[in-house]
């Protein structure tokens, strides 16, 4: 992405969000789903028969989009962290292991689940966001990162 | 066109993360780090979200007696605040915090040529598989 598309404004965060939540409404239309990425991924390493086409495809979908964006719009997606590579593997291991654990991530809990008043989710959503915060926060004025 | 319609679904949520910026965790944690330059846009996203789908479920709820593709609509039906729950949401939050990654972004990433997004993708199937495995 360029300097422009990424930051300037809150309207390209709103717009996104309700293209997220669009996109969980045609799961739930179609498939009768929560779109939470997490469990949609999670359920393909233990494979169930009849349940693993959409999830397949769904992730296939999600998995394209750098290409896609690229070719349609010559849109050249930003990856910035300054994270060290066995500080990432430390942090994958815990969000996949968390995100199952605690059977949902952002999209499955915050967006679907929060959108829903499910209170499972809404505690959960509470729950990460404010360890994620406390994280981030600390890490940064410890390390100064 | 039941298996063409998830792969759509599953696009549209991909450019929804590129073009709110959350495919790049340095905006993630511009939001999650309060004590630096710090952005309010994933608020915004997830109140785009939120709205767009707690406005919409209701109504498709309300209309569509079954799913297009499937004999009903299967919804969490748990609603105890248990220990599992917690934890699991505190190991999210502490990875999340540390990296600005979610499986959703992670995921979008993996085609983008970023070795770090590839390293977390790999390392968060492996967390992902112990705790599949753990549980039955």
């Amino acid at each position: 992405m360029n300097e422009s598309f990424t930051y300037s404004s809150l309207l390209p965060s709103l717009l996104g969000g309700v293209m997220i939540g669009a996109a969980a409404l045609m799961l739930m239309s179609s498939h009768g789903r929560i779109m939470g990425i997490s469990g949609i991924t999670s359920r393909l390493l233990k494979p169930v028969a009849g349940d693993i086409d959409w999830r397949v495809s769904f992730l296939a979908g999600l998995i394209v989009t750098p290409l896609v964006l690229q070719f349609s719009s010559r849109v050249q997606m930003q990856v910035v962290t300054d994270v060290s590579a066995p500080t990432l593997i430390l942090a994958g291991l815990l969000v996949g292991f968390g995100t199952v654990y605690g059977n949902g991530c952002t999209s499955g809990h915050g967006v679907c689940g929060v959108s829903r008043l499910s209170r499972r989710s809404l505690v959960a959503t509470l729950t990460f966001l404010a360890t994620a915060m406390l994280t981030a926060t600390l890490l940064r004025l410890v390390w100064g990162a | 066109m039941s298996l063409i319609l998830p792969f759509f679904t599953g696009l549209l949520f991909g450019v929804g993360l590129v073009i709110s910026g959350m495919s790049n965790p340095a905006n993630v944690i511009a939001f999650l780090d309060l004590a630096g330059n710090w952005d309010p846009g994933l608020a915004f996203v997830m109140l785009g979200a939120v709205v767009t789908f707690g406005a919409g479920f209701p109504i498709l709820r309300k209309r569509q007696g079954k799913p297009l593709f499937s004999d009903k609509f299967t919804l969490p039906a748990s609603t105890s605040l248990d220990r599992k729950l917690i934890s699991g949401a505190i190991i999210f939050g502490v990875g999340w915090g540390i990296g600005g990654f979610c499986p959703g972004p992670a995921l979008v990433n993996v085609l983008t040529g970023s070795a770090q997004g590839l390293l977390f993708v790999a390392s968060m199937l492996i967390g992902m598989l112990v705790a599949v495995y753990r549980k039955s």
